[in-house]
């Protein structure tokens, strides 16, 4: 068995895990990372927002040319060489991966593939995907495993009941599928499949699909899902799912208690995802964890152990992969001593379901909840000349506005390439900017970005394309 | 016309103070200058005069409460304003000047008693801490990543842009600020108090409060004391002929109602060696890597009164003969002692002499009294022999002890400067010969 050492070793190479070994590289720090793939990227490259993205471009190309007949251009229906699209998906997957590993390998990292645990707050024992194990001492560790999709308890064993993994294998495309969950894995998949041809379903506990976006931006979205989906069932629970000959028989529970089935090819179970802290040998160090699993972490991503670090998906909400990366990179900056904090006023999400949703900062729901007296500003875009244009009108841009100060909380948008939209927003959020500021920024004409600058203008009751008089 | 009334600028590097009596009642009719508070601030208690007449509508501070400059103490109703206008009062606030009480000392001490946890342990270990939830400060990253990397709160710094925007420039403006008032700052000078042993133990015990006079000295003099790198020099001048002319001129003083002191002539000769030797009239600014050297004279001279040490400021010592010096020593250490002496009155000075032969003593080792970067001590002058053409003679020696900020000032520039003082005090004209 062979034994190492190095000073700092970086455990998961996804988003969080590879920002922070580049990073901690390109400070001179030494630097090892560990995964279990071959190259780096981790749950988002290989089986998570890559592949999902990809496979949601091709979605909306098949969707818009559906549309164009309003347009008077005609196409015959899609016809879909699946393999062909699986193909080009792990094309994009490996180019990206691909790079990964050059950068890895300029950087002078050393690369390991296989799997770690911990002997103690020092000490990792790695199997290697060789098979030979091989103990590291290190100074430092940044823990980025990651998290899993959540799963059902005492699910039956079927290769009809998929999770976000199997469904972007691309294996086939089934005639039917039911949705379990309907937050933003969900309605991407479901809308991503409803293109390649399956009738899909969704089935949501609670009263709303995406329940963490506000309500006025999620309905955009549920308004065109409700004309695509076979059914949408709110409020409702499953019970039971029961494999059979052509697929899953589903059992629903809805809210007057009143119990139905109903048979589908495929259920895809999208309720969530748990954070990889289990089976790493964290009780021989003195890294704690909170209720939920998550690592317990301080302002500078370190544990209760002061060797130990943890970033991403593994060490708490929200779950994305742009919070893994900067908390990586916090990381690696306190380890080489610098004064640093984690401390963002806005951690931007998106939905890439079409219309895309995305917002950053104070929600509505949020500032109700806490009772923060704000002032919600909206724009819809149904005054957008460059929305017209693209025959796109569904959407709405909106602001959470501190009435006192005028200074921007929070943005959301619902609408095309709303994901591309919200770095401004996050952006006018961290610099403290107020709505004055965004109103005499000088957005081009005809784009999308206008609705934010309009959203500003509105604020003062002087949108310019929509009129709305402020009440004095 | 209901009007705000936020307390005024109280003179500089007063931010706050306790409000000690409320003198006003709501529905009072009040004038012009007509005092509405009594405020306890660092060395004084002062009244705040109002700038309105009218009705008091409003009282929104309570005896005992913390009020900051530019907080809104009362709403007067000025429509309300009877046509006589307020009699010409004097332009300073009077001063009742009455023990304080420490109760309020904990508030005061905010600032310092912001320090980073690190600070607390002894070991290398940090304390654990899990984030807090990140405070609403309007600042862009850059910025709070430039404070956290200077030491400070992000959230103690006020913003000079819309909204309370803060700045890079604020951010640095609000470190200045700590650093010459005189207050610690986080991360610079480690006020570390350590916990004390159960002294009943060993007997009994007596706790008395600690006044304000005494707290701000304790403060101020332990922020000199850990950041200042100070070195003494000592040097003797012989006063002989010094001190026959002053008895020869002590009547005429007191005539004048001035008392003629040795500190007195010293004043002048300091003020003149101050121009020869400007690094001594001077203050370190380690922001900016810059030296701020002063263009006017104010000697600070240390008074011992019931309430501790007080240090009013003589102005312009450069421009005042010996007797007029004499006079207003005389008549400020006088209103330091018997709590009549104002803020203002106590600050700006560039020098400051501590003068401890009317007790006794032969040395001892002044502590610079921060920003500035020298201090001059004076001991008991004694009769000494001394070897002059071949013999002893009995010359009066004074005993002198001038500490300075090793920062600024060398060893040999403190020797000259120190030789420069004993040499004029024994021959005059060397101050207008130009050193």
């Amino acid at each position: 068995m062979l034994s190492s050492q190095t000073y700092l070793v970086v455990i998961g190479a996804g988003p969080g895990g590879y920002a922070a070994a580049f990073l901690a590289a390109d400070l001179g720090l030494e630097v090892t990372l560990i995964d279990k793939e071959t190259n780096p990227g981790g749950i988002c490259l290989y089986r998570g927002c890559i592949p999902s993205k990809a496979l949601l471009h091709v979605a909306k190309i098949i969707s818009d040319s559906k549309s164009a007949q309003n347009f008077g251009v005609e196409f015959s229906p899609a016809k879909i060489d699946a393999a062909k699209l699986r193909l080009w998906k792990e094309s994009v997957v490996n180019k990206l991966t691909g790079g990964l590993g050059q950068l890895t390998k300029q950087r002078k990292i050393r690369y390991i593939q296989g799997e770690a645990v911990f002997l103690n707050s020092n000490t990792l024992s790695i199997k290697k995907s060789d098979g030979a194990t091989e103990e590291f001492t290190f100074q430092k560790a940044i823990l980025a495993t990651g998290s899993r999709p959540a799963m059902i308890p005492n699910l039956p064993s079927s290769p009809h009941i998929w999770d976000s993994t199997s469904a972007l294998r691309l294996e086939e495309i089934p005639q039917t599928m039911l949705i379990v969950g309907g937050g933003y894995i969900g309605l991407e998949l479901g809308l991503a499949y409803h293109e390649l041809g399956s009738k899909i379903s969704v089935v949501e506990m609670l009263p709303g699909l995406l329940p963490g976006a506000d309500r006025d931006l999620a309905d955009v979205l549920a308004r065109r899902a409700k004309t695509l989906f076979d059914q949408i069932l709110l409020e409702t629970k499953v019970v039971k799912l029961t494999p059979n000959s052509n697929g899953i028989s589903v059992t629903f529970q809805g809210k007057d208690g009143k119990e139905t089935s109903a048979t589908f090819h495929k259920v895809l179970i999208a309720i969530g995802r748990k954070p990889n802290s289990e089976n790493l040998g964290l009780e021989k160090t003195k890294v704690q964890l909170t209720g939920r699993g998550f690592i317990k972490i301080n302002a500078q991503r370190q544990t209760t152990d002061p060797n130990i670090y943890a970033i991403g998906d593994v060490a708490g909400d929200p779950m994305l992969a742009h919070k893994a990366s900067h908390e990586g990179r916090t990381a690696v900056e306190a380890i080489a001593g610098h004064k640093v904090a984690f401390e963002p006023k806005a951690i931007p999400a998106v939905v890439f379901t079409d219309p895309e949703l995305a917002w950053c900062g104070l929600t509505e729901t949020e500032a109700l909840k806490q009772n923060i007296e704000v002032q919600v500003v909206k724009f819809p875009w149904a005054a957008s000349g460059r929305a017209l244009t693209l025959d796109r009108t569904d959407g709405l841009t909106k602001m959470i506005i501190d009435p006192k100060t005028e200074r921007i909380l929070g943005v959301g948008i619902v609408g095309v390439g709303a994901g591309d939209l919200i770095a401004e927003g996050v952006l006018a959020i961290e610099m403290g900017a107020v709505a004055s500021d965004l109103k005499l920024s000088i957005h081009p004409h005809p784009t999308l970005s206008e609705t934010i600058m309009e959203t500003a203008e509105n604020f003062f009751g002087q949108s310019t394309h929509i009129y709305r008089p402020k009440k004095s | 016309m209901l009007t705000d009334y936020k307390l005024p600028g109280l003179g500089e590097n007063i931010k706050s103070g306790i409000a000690t009596k409320v003198m006003i009642t709501i529905g009072q009719v009040i004038k012009k200058d007509q005092p509405i508070l009594e405020l306890e601030t660092d060395k004084a208690v002062l009244e705040v005069p109002s700038t309105l007449s009218g009705v008091v509508k409003e009282i929104l501070v309570k005896a005992g409460n913390e009020v900051k400059v530019g907080q809104l103490i009362m709403k007067i109703d000025t429509s309300d304003v009877s046509g006589a206008t307020a009699k010409a009062k004097e332009e300073k606030p009077v001063t009742t000047i009455q023990a304080a009480s420490s109760k309020e000392s904990e508030k005061k001490s905010s600032l310092t008693s912001a320090s980073s946890p690190k600070e607390e342990t002894i070991k290398a270990e940090p304390k654990f801490e899990s984030p807090s939830t990140t405070k609403d400060v309007p600042a862009a990253p850059s910025v709070r990543r430039f404070a956290r990397e200077i030491g400070i709160d992000i959230s103690q710094v006020p913003g000079s842009g819309p909204a309370g925007r803060i700045s890079m420039e604020d951010v640095k403006a609000f470190a200045k600020q700590l650093n010459t008032s005189g207050r610690s700052s986080s991360g610079a000078a480690t006020i570390i108090a350590k916990p004390l042993p159960d002294f009943t133990k060993w007997g009994t015990i007596e706790r008395k409060p600690m006044n304000m006079v005494r707290k701000k000295t304790s403060e101020h003099l332990a922020y000199a004391w850990s950041n200042i790198p100070h070195v003494t020099q000592f040097d003797k001048a012989d006063i002989t002929e010094l001190e026959s002319l002053r008895k020869r001129f002590a009547k005429k003083a007191e005539a004048s109602g001035g008392k003629l002191t040795i500190t007195a002539f010293i004043l002048k000769v300091i003020a003149s060696g101050l121009k020869v030797f400007p690094q001594f009239n001077a203050s370190l600014d380690l922001f900016e890597n810059e030296v701020i050297y002063k263009k006017y004279y104010h000697i600070g001279v240390a008074v011992d009164t019931d309430r501790g040490l007080l240090v009013p400021v003589i102005r312009d010592v450069d421009k005042k003969n010996i007797m007029q010096l004499a006079v207003e020593l005389n008549e400020i250490a006088e209103r330091a002692r018997t709590k009549k002496i104002t803020i203002e009155e106590m600050q700006g000075g560039s020098f400051t002499i501590t003068n401890l032969g009317g007790i006794g003593g032969t040395a001892f080792t002044p502590i610079v009294n921060s920003p500035e970067v020298a201090i001059l001590g004076l001991s008991r002058s004694m009769m000494e022999p001394v070897y002059v053409n071949n013999e002893f003679v009995p010359r009066l020696m004074l005993p002198l002890s001038l500490s300075y900020d090793h920062r600024l000032i060398d060893g040999a520039d403190g020797a000259r400067f120190l030789r420069w003082v004993c040499e004029a005090i024994q021959q005059p004209f060397l101050m207008d010969l130009g050193g």
